[in-house]
């Protein structure tokens, strides 16, 4: 078997004493395409940081392609959930895409015909060539999203990483999204996170759940336990809300009620 | 305004006036998209410790001046990036201290008292050739640096995080930035004083940046205003016979105004389109 994406082995991290993650193992296979679900403050994003080498783990190692993650991120493509800060920043679709022909050691080259020849493919490829020239924030959030995929395509990254990305796509244009994620899963690797579990799409190949540990099924199905942990009841306390998932075959969840 | 040209200090006048837009139009394209205007004007402020202390050791001006403003500014950097949540109200506090600093180190100093008006409002008509000479240089080595750094300033004012990814050094173009920062700060005080140089940092990137599609665009546009304000505001205050400094502001904040129920019409139309459901 070939060496995983990603590896990650007795992790551990606390935020201000408040531990978030607590002794997670977790593999990234090559041609993996998982959807990581987990309620708000489960450690998602953490999970994203740590990948990408952003924070460092308390404890445990993760590596990214056998080097650590540190080493390792500009192999990710990563998509940020959105933005945030620059809403009225004055850039076209295409430079932000060329941002990920940034390299570290190459950063006083000169920016080439060939990079510009690269983005303007990486936004074809998302439908997004006629949209080339404007500016990033007369697009509307689905658009935008688009770009920022293809600016973490361009990286010719080993991993793609997707925080949130149908947060800001209609229930319509997410059924598109996810084909397209499938389509390029040929390609490369796919982990994306999200809070929604409606998002978990029949093209997912399995479900991870992240609630301080992690859980990683082989399938792309919601079991028990997993909604359990996301969403502990105690008996006393029932949970009111039914879930409801799209998953391999059509299945409706077990009630709360032990 | 030409019959005016014909006085050395008007030549000045217009000289610095053009040379502070370019510096600060470079600048404050930065400062406008990393959203640090209220660092800048802690910088700004903080420079009068820096220009007391400069006067009651008697050490140069520009030693003394810079010296504190570029700790001020590396401090107020520092704590940006560790603790931003607290960062505005340290700001605040070094901003404050600062002036307080210049006011009592100008009172202990025997003899020689610094008008606190011209370092708020600076003195654009008595510019010095060697002040010219100072801030042309400065202008060529920010115009340099920006243009190395351009990506990586870019990449850092957009999306921090992607840039870091991306292996782009983040702290030290930040750092690198500040610095820059400081230093023209510092220098264009000197000649048209702490208030102008906020509005010169503030006003014309904020109207240029509507309009381009790039950094490096709203840096052009920025520049541009720049000149048209500080010639028109000298031409004003020449033309009626009122405070220079103030003149210039007064004419960047009239387009400013004038500006903002304009874009507020132009923009409605896209912004109702791309909200209408397909």
């Amino acid at each position: 078997m070939s060496q995983p994406v990603v590896e990650m082995r007795g992790v551990f991290f606390s935020y201000n004493g408040c531990e978030v993650l607590q002794d997670v193992n977790f593999d990234v296979h090559q041609g993996d395409f998982i959807a990581v679900i987990g309620p708000n403050g489960g450690g998602k994003t953490t999970l994203l940081r740590l990948m990408l080498g952003l924070i460092k783990p308390d404890r445990g190692s993760v590596r990214v392609l056998g080097m650590p993650a540190q080493k390792a991120s500009h192999r990710i493509g990563y998509v940020p959930q959105e933005v945030q800060s620059n809403r009225s920043f004055p850039i076209t679709s295409l430079d932000v895409v060329l941002m990920g022909k940034l390299e570290p050691g190459r950063r006083f080259s000169r920016r080439s015909g060939r990079d510009r020849e690269e983005a303007m493919e990486a936004l074809e490829r998302m439908d997004m060539a006629a949209f080339a020239g404007r500016r990033i924030d007369e697009l509307s959030g689905g658009q935008r999203q688009r770009v920022y995929i293809a600016r973490a395509m361009v990286t010719k990254p080993a991993l793609l990483l997707l925080d949130e990305p149908t947060s800001s796509i209609d229930t319509r244009g997410q059924a598109d999204f996810f084909r397209f994620l499938k389509n390029i899963n040929n390609q490369v690797t796919i982990l994306l996170v999200s809070h929604d579990l409606l998002v978990i799409s029949t093209h997912v190949k399995s479900v991870a759940c992240v609630n301080r540990r992690l859980h990683h099924h082989g399938e792309a199905e919601i079991t028990g336990d997993m909604v359990e942990m996301m969403y502990p009841c105690t008996a006393e306390e029932v949970c009111p809300v039914e879930l409801l998932a799209h998953g391999l075959p059509h299945r409706v969840l077990k009630d709360h009620r032990r | 305004m030409i019959e005016a040209l014909q006085y050395d200090f008007m030549r000045h006048a217009l000289a610095a006036g053009l040379l502070s837009s370019v510096i600060c139009g470079i600048m404050g394209a930065l400062v406008v998209i990393n959203r640090i205007v209220f660092l800048s004007g802690g910088i700004a402020h903080a420079a009068y410790g820096g220009i007391g202390l400069a006067f009651y050791f008697r050490w140069p001006y520009f030693f003394g001046t810079i010296g504190f403003s570029l700790g001020a500014a590396m401090l107020m950097a520092t704590v940006t990036l560790k603790a931003k949540h607290r960062a505005d109200t340290i700001i605040g506090v070094i901003w404050a201290l600062g002036m307080a600093l210049g006011v009592i180190l100008l009172d202990l100093t025997p003899g020689y008292n610094v008008d606190l008006m011209s370092f708020l409002f600076g003195s654009i008509l008595t510019v010095s050739a060697s002040d010219l000479w100072i801030m042309l240089t400065t202008a060529i080595v920010i115009s340099l640096i920006v243009a190395c750094f351009y990506k990586d300033l870019l990449a850092l004012s957009y999306d921090e995080e992607f840039a870091r990814i991306r292996g782009v050094p983040v702290k030290t173009v930040y750092f690198i930035m500040i610095c820059m920062l400081a230093v023209t700060i510092v220098m264009v005080i000197q000649v048209v004083g702490l208030i102008l140089v906020i509005a010169l940092l503030t006003i014309p990137p904020f109207i240029a940046e509507k309009h381009t599609k790039s950094l490096f665009q709203m840096m052009v546009g920025s520049i541009c205003l720049s000149a048209l304000f500080t010639t028109s505001g000298l031409w004003l205050s020449y033309a009626f016979d009122l405070t220079s400094g103030a003149s210039i502001i007064l004419v960047a904040g009239i387009v400013f105004l004038l500006f903002l129920p304009l874009e507020h019409l132009i923009r409605r139309s896209p912004t109702e389109k791309a909200g209408s459901p397909r």
